[in-house]
C-alpha cells in the first residue's frame, strides 16, 4: 500500500513528540548525566548541601587572610598562648605567641587586640585557627583519598569484570576478606602500624584509609561494566571489529563509570569523618596539628567538666557536622535522582 | 537449601585464610623483635638474648614458615609447653597491658556483649519502625521529618554525638555517667557474695537479685547505646523505607485493599513482613558489628569493651595487641555474617532456589 499522506486531525500526534531543544551543554554531558544534572539542581536540599561546600571551599581558600599564621614556613601548627592545660572560654586576651591581626577583625570584633574567639583547648591551641586551618587538611585528605580509592576500586574492578572467570574470582574474594573487618578498625591498625615507621604525619592514615577504602568502588563499577558489556552497541562495535582494549576503554567504561564517579565525589564527606575519627582517637597527626578530630580530641580529657568547657566540643562538632552534612545533602538528592526507578521522570 | 549451605560453608575457611593472611601481612610490616611479642612476654634486654629469641621462634625464616609457626606455635622441648599459635587460642603477649591478648580480651568481651544485648532493641526496632511509618506518609510530615532526622543522623560523627550527649546528660544535668558502673557497685560485682553467672553484668545483677547494681548498669549504658540508636536508625529508616515503599506498590497489596482488608492489615500483614526482607540482612550485620565492638562509641563513654581496649592499644602502638583484637573480631564476624546468610535463606525462599 502506498504510504497515504495523513488527513485530519494530527495535532495529538504532534503534541505527543516532545520538542525540546537540546543545548549544548546536554549535548556535552549526553542526556542522562545532564538529568542527574538538572534533577540535582532542582531539589532544595542539594541546594543548600552545594552552598555549604562552596563556603567551606571559600574558608579553605582564603585560610591564611581569615587566620594569618603565625609561623608562615608551617602554617598548620596551630599557635599556643602558653601550655598551662585548662581550656579558657571565647574572648580570652591572646598574649603569647599572638596570631597577626586578620583583615576582617576590625570591622566585625571593633577592636584592635588580638583575642581568642572560639577559645582556647587544652595546652592553649587556638581552637579558631585550628577550624580555619583545618579546613584545609579536611579537603586535602578527603579528596587525595577519594581519588586514590576511585582509581584504584575502577581499576581492580574493570579488570575483574573484564577479565572474568578465575580472575574475577580471586578479586572478588580478596575484596570479601577485606570487607571482613570494619572499615575503621581495619584503618586503625594499619595507621597504627605505619606511623612508627613513616612518622607522624597525614600519610599513614590517609595510606590505611585508602587500603581500606577501594573494595566498595570495585564492586560497583564491575557491575556496571558487566550490564554495559551486554549492550547493542558493544555488541555492534565487537561485530565490526573493533579490538578488545578500544571497546573496553572508549565503549563500555566511559559509559559504566559515572554512577561510580558521581558516588565517589561525595565519599569525601565520608572520608573526611572515617579521618576525623581516627585523630580523635589519637592516631596520626603531631599534636597540635590543624586537623578538626584532632581539635576535638583535645576534649577527650574534660568530659567531666563539658559544661563549663562547652566550646571545646561545640565549635569544632558543629564544624565537622555542616562539613559533612553538605556532601550527604548533595549525596542523599543524587541517590534519589541516581534510582532506576525513577528514570523518565524530570 | 542444602546446597545453598554447603555452598555458604565452603567459602567460611577461604574467608578465614584470607583475613589470616591479611593480618599476618600486617605483622610484616613489624621488626622481627617487635614481633617476638606473639610468643614471650618480656622484652629482651641484650641483644644476645635477642638474637636467641628470633633463632628459637623462626622470626627470621621465611614466610610461608612464620605463617606456619604463627598458626601452631611453637613447642618448647624442654618443658614441653607451646608458645604462640593462634589456631590453639595464643594470641600473643599484649605488653601495654601486661596480659596476654587472649586473657585481656576474655576480660573485655563481657562488657561488649552487655551492651550489643541491650542496644539490639533500641538500635532495630525503633529505626524499623520510623521507616515503616515514613513509607505509609510518604512525603507527609512524618516522612519528611524522618528524612531530615536520617540526614542529621547521618552527619553527626559519633565522637560528636557522644561528646554532645555527655555535655548534656552528664556534665550539665548529672543524670547518666560515662564508664562501666559507679565504684561502690563495682566493689559489690567483685566481691564474693555476688557470683558471677553468666559474666554480664546486667543478667548476673537481676540473678543475684541486685536491683540497683543492673539500674547503676544500665545507667551507665544508656548514653552510648542512644548515640548506637541515633546513628543506625538512620540506614534502617532509608533501607525499611524504599523497601516498603517498593512493596506498598505491589499487586498482592492493591488486591488485598480491594479484598476490603482494613488499611491496619494491609500494611502490617501483608506489606511489612514482605518489606522485611532485605531489612533482615541490615539487621544481622548490625548485630555483627556490636558485638565486633564499637571502637569510637566505647572511647568516648569509657566503655571498658572490646572495640575501646584496641583503640587504647592503637594509640600505644601496640601492634600485637590490635592484630590479636582483629582477629578475634575476624573471627566473630565470619561466623556470625554466616548465620546471617542462612538466616536470611530461611526467610527468603527467592534466595535459596535461585
Amino acid at each position: 500500500m502506498a504510504q497515504s499522506t495523513p488527513t485530519g486531525d494530527n495535532s495529538l500526534l504532534q503534541d505527543s513528540i516532545p520538542t525540546r531543544k537540546i543545548g549544548w551543554f546536554e549535548r556535552l554531558l549526553g542526556p542522562e548525566n545532564y538529568r542527574i544534572l538538572t534533577g540535582l539542581l532542582k531539589t532544595p536540599a542539594s541546594v543548600i548541601g552545594f552552598v555549604l561546600i562552596g563556603f567551606f571551599i571559600i574558608i579553605a581558600l582564603m585560610a591564611p587572610l581569615l587566620a594569618p599564621p603565625v609561623t608562615p614556613n608551617d602554617p598548620y601548627r596551630i599557635p599556643r598562648d602558653g601550655f598551662s592545660s585548662d581550656p579558657k572560654p571565647p574572648g580570652t586576651e591572646w598574649k603569647k605567641n599572638v596570631m597577626p591581626l586578620p583583615f576582617w577583625w576590625k570591622t566585625f570584633v571593633g577592636t584592635e587586640t588580638m583575642t581568642h574567639i572560639m577559645g582556647t583547648s587544652e595546652g592553649q591551641y587556638d581552637i579558631f585557627y585550628g577550624i580555619i586551618w583545618g579546613t584545609r587538611t579536611a579537603f586535602k585528605t578527603g579528596l587525595v583519598v577519594t581519588i586514590s580509592t576511585l582509581l584504584f576500586g575502577v581499576i581492580v574492578g574493570s579488570i575483574s569484570a573484564y577479565y572474568g572467570g578465575i580472575v574475577d574470582n580471586i578479586i572478588m574474594r580478596i575484596v570479601d576478606v577485606l570487607l571482613i573487618l570494619p572499615g575503621i578498625l581495619a584503618a586503625l591498625i594499619l595507621a597504627a602500624v605505619l606511623t612508627p615507621r613513616i612518622g607522624k604525619s597525614l600519610v599513614p592514615t590517609m595510606t590505611a584509609l585508602i587500603a581500606f577504602g577501594w573494595m566498595g568502588y570495585a564492586r560497583i563499577i564491575r557491575g556496571d561494566i558487566l550490564s554495559v558489556k551486554e549492550r547493542d552497541y558493544v555488541l555492534a562495535a565487537r561485530v565490526i571489529g573493533v579490538k578488545d582494549n578500544r571497546i573496553l576503554f572508549r565503549h563500555i567504561i566511559p559509559n559504566a563509570v559515572f554512577p561510580t564517579l558521581v558516588l565517589a565525589s561525595l565519599a569525601v564527606g565520608d572520608v573526611v569523618l572515617s579521618f576525623a575519627a581516627l585523630s580523635f582517637l589519637g592516631i596520626g597527626t603531631e599534636v597540635g596539628y590543624a586537623d578538626w578530630g584532632q581539635v576535638l580530641s583535645f576534649a577527650r580529657n574534660w568530659i567531666t567538666s563539658l559544661d563549663t568547657y562547652w566550646y571545646i566540643v561545640i565549635w569544632p562538632g558543629l564544624t565537622l557536622v555542616m562539613f559533612v552534612m553538605g556532601w550527604n545533602l548533595v549525596g542523599d538528592a543524587l541517590r534519589d535522582v541516581l534510582d532506576p526507578r525513577m528514570r523518565g521522570k524530570t | 537449601m542444602v546446597t545453598f549451605i554447603i555452598r555458604r560453608l565452603l567459602l567460611v575457611p577461604v574467608l578465614l585464610f584470607g583475613v589470616t593472611v591479611l593480618i599476618f601481612a600486617m605483622l610484616q610490616l613489624l621488626s622481627p623483635i617487635e614481633r617476638s611479642a606473639l610468643y614471650v612476654k618480656d622484652f629482651p634486654k641484650n641483644e644476645k638474648a635477642v638474637e636467641g629469641i628470633i633463632r628459637q621462634y623462626g622470626l627470621d625464616r621465611p614466610l610461608y614458615e612464620q605463617y606456619w609457626r604463627w598458626l601452631v606455635g611453637t613447642v618448647d622441648t624442654v618443658n614441653n609447653v607451646r608458645h604462640g599459635g593462634i589456631l590453639f587460642g595464643d594470641l600473643g603477649y599484649s605488653r601495654t597491658s601486661s596480659t596476654p591478648v587472649a586473657d585481656l580480651i576474655a576480660s573485655r568481651f563481657p562488657n561488649t556483649l552487655d551492651l550489643t544485648l541491650w542496644a539490639i532493641g533500641p538500635v532495630i526496632f525503633v529505626g524499623i519502625w520510623l521507616g515503616v511509618q515514613a513509607a505509609v506518609h510518604q512525603n507527609g510530615l512524618i516522612d519528611q521529618a524522618a528524612r531530615i532526622f536520617s540526614i542529621i543522623g547521618t552527619s553527626f560523627p559519633t565522637f560528636v554525638f557522644g561528646l554532645l550527649f555527655i555535655l548534656i546528660f552528664y556534665a550539665t544535668l548529672e543524670w547518666l555517667p560515662p564508664g562501666r558502673l559507679a565504684d561502690e557497685y563495682m566493689q559489690v560485682v567483685n566481691s564474693d557474695e555476688f557470683r558471677r553467672y553468666t559474666t554480664l553484668i546486667t543478667i548476673d545483677a537481676l540473678l543475684n537479685g541486685r536491683f540497683d547494681v543492673f539500674w547503676d548498669a544500665l545507667k551507665h549504658m544508656f548514653l552510648p547505646i542512644l548515640t548506637l540508636s541515633y546513628i543506625s536508625w538512620a540506614t534502617f529508616l532509608r533501607v525499611t523505607r524504599s523497601s516498603m515503599l517498593e512493596t506498598l506498590r505491589m499487586e498482592y497489596v492493591t488486591t488485598a485493599r480491594a479484598k476490603g482488608l482494613s488499611e491496619h492489615d494491609v500494611i502490617y500483614k501483608h506489606a511489612q513482613p514482605n518489606a522485611m526482607i532485605p531489612v533482615v540482612t541490615l539487621a544481622g550485620f548490625s548485630v555483627v558489628g556490636l558485638l565486633g565492638g564499637v571502637v569510637i562509641t566505647e572511647t568516648v563513654f569509657n566503655y571498658p569493651g572490646i572495640g575501646s581496649a584496641a583503640a587504647r592499644a592503637a594509640t600505644q602502638l601496640d601492634v600485637v595487641t590490635m592484630l590479636g583484637f582483629a582477629l578475634f573480631n575476624g573471627f566473630i564476624l565470619i561466623v556470625s555474617n554466616l548465620a546471617v546468610d542462612i538466616l536470611y535463606a530461611v526467610v527468603d525462599p527467592r534466595v535459596r532456589l535461585s
